[in-house]
């Protein structure tokens, strides 16, 4: 165990190397949050509620779901397809260790990191310039926490399982991309799922992209009540169960027919 | 002496398509594909005992990289049987890295972006080595190499040759007994070839550390193997010692003349060898004429005393026949007497 931890030690140093990285990060994520706030203040104009939520709900949806973006959110499929098209996941396999399972470290280094540089601190400063409802009850902080842990989960294994099909498709850039907006839209994070038309809300009920934003979101500004909230949670433990099948599969026929390109 | 490394009729097969000519053909490739399978490696068989430097030679594509891959478990065979270190490479992998040392002359396993000593300590971890042991050792290689100033720069700032003596230093962290070298010398200068090659001999000397070694300088070869094995279009054409090679295929000298005289021809010099197994050759240059003898001394001196006798001369050089001029012959000529 100890290898994977002290890999996400040495993530956390990649990241202090490149500086302007971090501070152009925080700065995207600030104007987006400051984007949405306005643009859904516009949209509620004089109403109180839309869809059961408040526009101080609302606002506070918006921050804590690009908040905790910066915790779930790498690139650890581009990487992956990196390192398969250069060649350099021969060098990867000649380690004793398991190859998803330290991207997975990774992963979680770079997002320890973001959400303690990144997230806290920014979340201080956003609490500042707009009004936002922080919860005073410790179980919704510990909930969201949980459901947090299971959102990176989800969208780490979809990460890894796209990162894989560079396996057999060699170049996947497109699908990386579309990956991205599939994400960003079908989990909730630019529009909280409650507020798609219903027969998408049942296709997505069908899909895992919801347990990555909607469902820490709507925990941490507590628009989910009791019941709900525990079916949610158990809804993302479902699908990390479900997703770990298909990443085994494609990985067990990877290795099999693997050719490394180039030397 | 227990057997390292044991390959019987090892096969790797490639599929690869071929694409169809002109546009017609291109929009053809997209409903069918031609499909070639090519083995890039044809059933070869050798084995490797405990403590030997084998040099693993070929020309590009001959297929050493890819049967390289095959004995360190990245790729699966398509048939045959390996064992290295007394295991399956492929099926046993997590636990058969451990007892190896890789290094790609082409690719960095070193993390890029920070210091050369994170990935040691991270490599440290990985391989689970004690902090004495650590020490022991890693104070030994990284003196040897003479990497101590280097340790705290990050990878991307080391030259070629820096960062090829801390990839050697990563690789043998974990004091494996068999290490595994592909290209380990490309692109370097002389002294630091000349201090990876004395590092390599002192780690066999004090581990046994058994070397397998591919590379297209021969020079690397020469100074440390004993034993080279060939190989050409996937098949093994040479397994055997570096020297049984020299005496089977370079046992002559050459004598290098250069004539005074600008009417010397093939036919006026014929006659001196007369009774003596030697053949002229022409040299290249106006003048010149290269007697192939063999490398006994009464012969060459006789040979001199004759064509110096008959002519004057202005230049003489003798030659011993190199590595390289061996082993262009036998990919020209093929192995007759091998």
């Amino acid at each position: 165990m100890g290898k994977y931890i002290e890999m996400i030690r040495i993530r956390f140093l990649m990241m202090l190397a490149y500086r302007t990285n971090y501070y152009s990060g925080i700065l995207i994520y600030s104007i987006n949050i400051g984007a949405y706030y306005f643009l859904w203040n516009a949209i509620y104009g004089d109403k109180g509620s839309i869809e059961g939520m408040s526009a101080l709900q609302m606002t506070s949806y918006i921050a804590i779901a690009w908040m905790a973006r910066a915790f779930y959110f790498n690139n650890i499929d581009r990487e992956i397809a990196q390192e398969i098209k250069e060649g350099k996941v021969a060098v990867e396999l000649i380690r004793p260790y398991n190859y998803l399972l330290m991207k997975t470290m990774q992963g979680l280094g770079e997002g320890i990191f973001r959400l303690s540089f990144f997230s806290f601190p920014g979340m201080v400063i956003v609490a500042l310039i707009f009004p936002i409802a922080f919860s005073a009850d410790p179980v919704t902080w510990l909930l969201f926490a949980v459901a947090l842990v299971f959102s990176f989960l989800i969208n780490m294994q979809i990460n890894l399982l796209t990162g894989i099909l560079t396996f057999f498709f060699y170049n996947n850039t497109g699908l990386i991309r579309a990956k991205r907006v599939i994400i960003d839209l079908f989990s909730g994070l630019l529009l909280p799922i409650s507020f798609f038309p219903g027969w998408a809300q049942q296709i997505m009920n069908f899909l895992p992209f919801q347990g990555i934003s909607y469902v820490p979101s709507m925990i941490f500004t507590e628009s989910f009540s009791g019941s709900e909230v525990i079916h949610a949670v158990l809804l993302q433990i479902v699908w990390v169960f479900i997703l770990v099948l298909p990443i085994q599969t494609l990985w067990l026929i990877a290795r099999k027919q693997l050719v490394v390109q180039g030397g | 002496m227990e057997k390292i490394i044991e390959v019987k009729e090892l096969r790797k097969e490639f599929k690869s398509h071929s694409s169809r000519s002109g546009l017609k053909g291109a929009f053809r490739d997209l409903l069918t594909r031609n499909y070639k399978v090519i083995p890039a490696v044809n059933d070869i068989s050798f084995s490797v005992k405990r403590g030997e430097m084998v040099g693993y030679i070929g020309e590009n594509g001959a297929g050493k990289s890819t049967s390289i891959k095959m004995l360190t478990g990245i790729l699966t065979p398509t048939s045959g049987a390996v064992r290295v270190n007394g295991m399956d490479p492929h099926k046993e992998r997590e636990q058969f890295v451990r007892s190896i040392g890789v290094v790609f002359g082409q690719r960095s396993q070193l993390w890029w972006d920070i210091a050369v000593q994170e990935s040691f300590r991270l490599l440290k971890k990985v391989y689970n080595v004690p902090d004495e042991v650590y020490h022991d050792h890693m104070s030994h290689v990284i003196d040897s190499l003479d990497i101590g100033p280097l340790l705290d720069k990050p990878v991307r700032k080391l030259s070629l040759g820096q960062r090829m003596r801390c990839e050697l230093a990563a690789a043998l962290l974990h004091n494996p007994p068999l290490l595994f070298l592909d290209e380990p010398t490309i692109g370097l200068d002389v002294l630091v070839k000349l201090k990876i090659r004395e590092f390599l001999k002192e780690m066999n000397a004090r581990y046994n550390t058994t070397i397998l070694l591919t590379t297209h300088d021969l020079s690397d070869i020469e100074a440390l193997c004993e034993r080279v094995v060939m190989l050409d279009e996937g098949k093994i054409i040479y397994d055997g010692g570096l020297s049984s090679l020299r005496s089977n295929w370079g046992e002559g000298k050459q004598i290098e003349f250069q004539f005074a005289d600008t009417a010397v021809t093939k036919e006026t010099l014929q006659p001196l060898l007369a009774e003596m197994e030697a053949a002229w050759t022409p040299g290249g240059r106006p003048n010149v004429w290269i007697a192939n003898v063999l490398n006994e001394e009464q012969v060459i001196s006789e040979v001199i005393g004759r064509v110096v006798a008959a002519h004057k001369i202005t230049d003489l050089k003798v030659h011993e026949i190199s590595i390289e001029d061996i082993i262009r012959n036998i990919y020209e000529e093929g192995v007759k007497n091998g």
